[in-house]
């Protein structure tokens, strides 16, 4: 199949609701939502609490995580895999090859953006606010509130940004999630099968859908800055 | 309502501070007393600013102490002085919610918070900018904001740092009426200014710093008047004391 063909045959599975397609479609966007979603329940407040505690090895903490933004998606299966693994720590709970060892393993991609973004955020705005809430009593862990809401559309830009990293990786779903067919096969991982077995019109398909999500978190992005100006000042 | 008991008078007992090596506040002592504006004047530097931090508890002096009537200038656990700033930092929030986040982390209920707040913007004739994003206010309304901020919250005493020194004299004349105001209801204000006309019309008494140093304590008639020291006669002439 040349790929004029290919492409027409991406858009009749898009256009068709494929069950199969579909299928795919939904366990990427669940795996993702769902990691993003943890990912911020725990990178938003462990960030604030970072961005307004001073302790020995503060600077080193965020070096590593910063560093830890770039953290080698296949690197992370690898640990994530190994911790899952029957001989591993988590062993006993059968996660392995399982959606929620995706969650796991993107959650564990997601945190390290969050977190530093979060505590660049929070420090920006503490350091903005300092004098007012100081001066209203609300200082320490009981300012963290006011930060991370006066900092929600930074924020919201932050666990998109988590969301596209999430979104678009291969490596470690792969490897902690097997790549089963109808169990947990992504839209990234069913790329590179489907591409490898010669499958283009759903590859391509899948593609355009990655594509589009990627155009629409940008927007959803810009959007949000736009309000936060608009509304917010 | 303001409550009988006042955390005044404020007594300040050999104050200093040191930042970087730097003696910026050098051995203040005096007390303030209930009601009236005290004004602080005195070049650039002279430690006004400094003063009114270290007395906000936004600061820790070096040496010396802030003593209020009531342990901390707190009544019932609440802090009972504030302080209004020469850049206002508003909250990314609307101009009501800016007074309900204060009213709340005061203590209030949220209702409750929205009622005082509502009442707040009415009585200063900031009604028509509730909804707007206080941010996006003008330099003006954004300090009419931060002075009902403060107001709000009942305290005895207010702290301004320079509040008019990057208005016009329309917005002046505003802030200075909603000061007005604030002293005839009884609150207790301490103001740096670098505005002799407007420590003229507000201040019952002077304050005049330099290089860290109360150089003159005074009523406001008086240091205008006949000022006791040199530098303060050379300073109200316009000589370049600093």
């Amino acid at each position: 199949m040349d790929s004029g063909n290919a492409f027409v045959a991406a858009l009749q599975l898009i256009a068709g609701f494929d069950p199969d397609f579909l299928r795919v479609v939904a366990l990427s966007l669940r795996v993702t939502v769902t990691a993003v979603l943890i990912a911020a329940l725990i990178g938003l407040p462990l960030g604030a609490l970072l961005a307004l505690s001073r302790f020995p090895g503060r600077a080193l903490v965020i070096v590593l995580f910063n560093a830890l933004m770039g953290l080698p998606p296949v690197v992370a299966g690898l640990i994530v895999f190994l911790l899952l693994s029957r001989s591993g720590p988590f062993g006993p709970f059968g996660l392995l090859f399982s959606p929620t060892a995706m969650i796991i393993v993107q959650a564990v991609l997601v945190l390290p953006i969050i977190i530093a973004l979060t505590r660049q955020t929070v420090e920006d705005l503490w350091r903005e606010y300092h004098d007012h809430l100081t001066s209203i009593d609300l200082v320490g862990l009981r300012a963290i509130p006011t930060l991370l809401w006066d900092g929600r559309f930074a924020l919201a830009t932050a666990l998109l940004a988590g969301f596209g990293r999430a979104s678009a990786e291969v490596g470690a779903v792969l490897i902690v999630g097997g790549n089963i067919a109808g169990y947990t096969r992504t839209m990234t991982t069913t790329i590179a099968l489907e591409t490898s077995k010669g499958d283009l019109p759903l590859a391509l398909g899948l593609g355009i859908v990655l594509i589009t999500l990627t155009i629409l978190i940008n927007a959803a992005a810009y959007g949000t800055s736009r309000i936060g100006i608009r509304y917010a000042g | 309502m303001r409550e009988t008991s006042s955390i005044l008078p404020l007594q300040v007992c050999g104050l200093s501070c040191e930042i970087d090596g730097a003696r910026l506040l050098e051995n203040v002592s005096l007390d303030v007393a209930t009601g009236g504006l005290t004004a602080l004047i005195g070049p650039n530097g002279a430690g006004k600013s400094l003063f009114l931090r270290l007395c906000h508890g936004l600061l820790a002096p070096t040496s010396g102490t802030v003593a209020w009537q009531l342990d901390g200038g707190r009544r019932s656990g609440k802090k009972r002085h504030a302080m209004v700033f020469q850049h206002p930092m508003m909250l990314r929030r609307s101009v009501v919610d800016n007074l309900i986040h204060a009213l709340a982390t005061a203590g209030e209920t949220r209702g409750e918070a929205r009622r005082q707040a509502v009442a707040a913007l009415e009585r200063f004739g900031l009604a028509p900018l509730a909804k707007r994003p206080a941010r996006n206010l003008s330099g003006g309304e954004k300090q009419r904001l931060a002075i009902a901020r403060a107001a709000v919250l009942h305290p005895d005493v207010i702290f301004l740092d320079e509040p008019t020194s990057q208005l016009d004299p329309g917005a002046t004349r505003q802030i200075e009426r909603m000061l007005t105001e604030l002293i005839a209801e009884g609150t207790t204000l301490v103001m740096a200014t670098h505005d002799l006309g407007q420590a003229r019309r507000l201040a019952r008494r002077i304050l005049y710093f330099s290089r860290g140093r109360l150089i003159e304590d005074a009523p406001a008639e008086r240091f205008f008047t006949n000022p006791a020291s040199p530098e303060a006669r050379a300073f109200l002439a316009g000589e370049l004391v600093w």
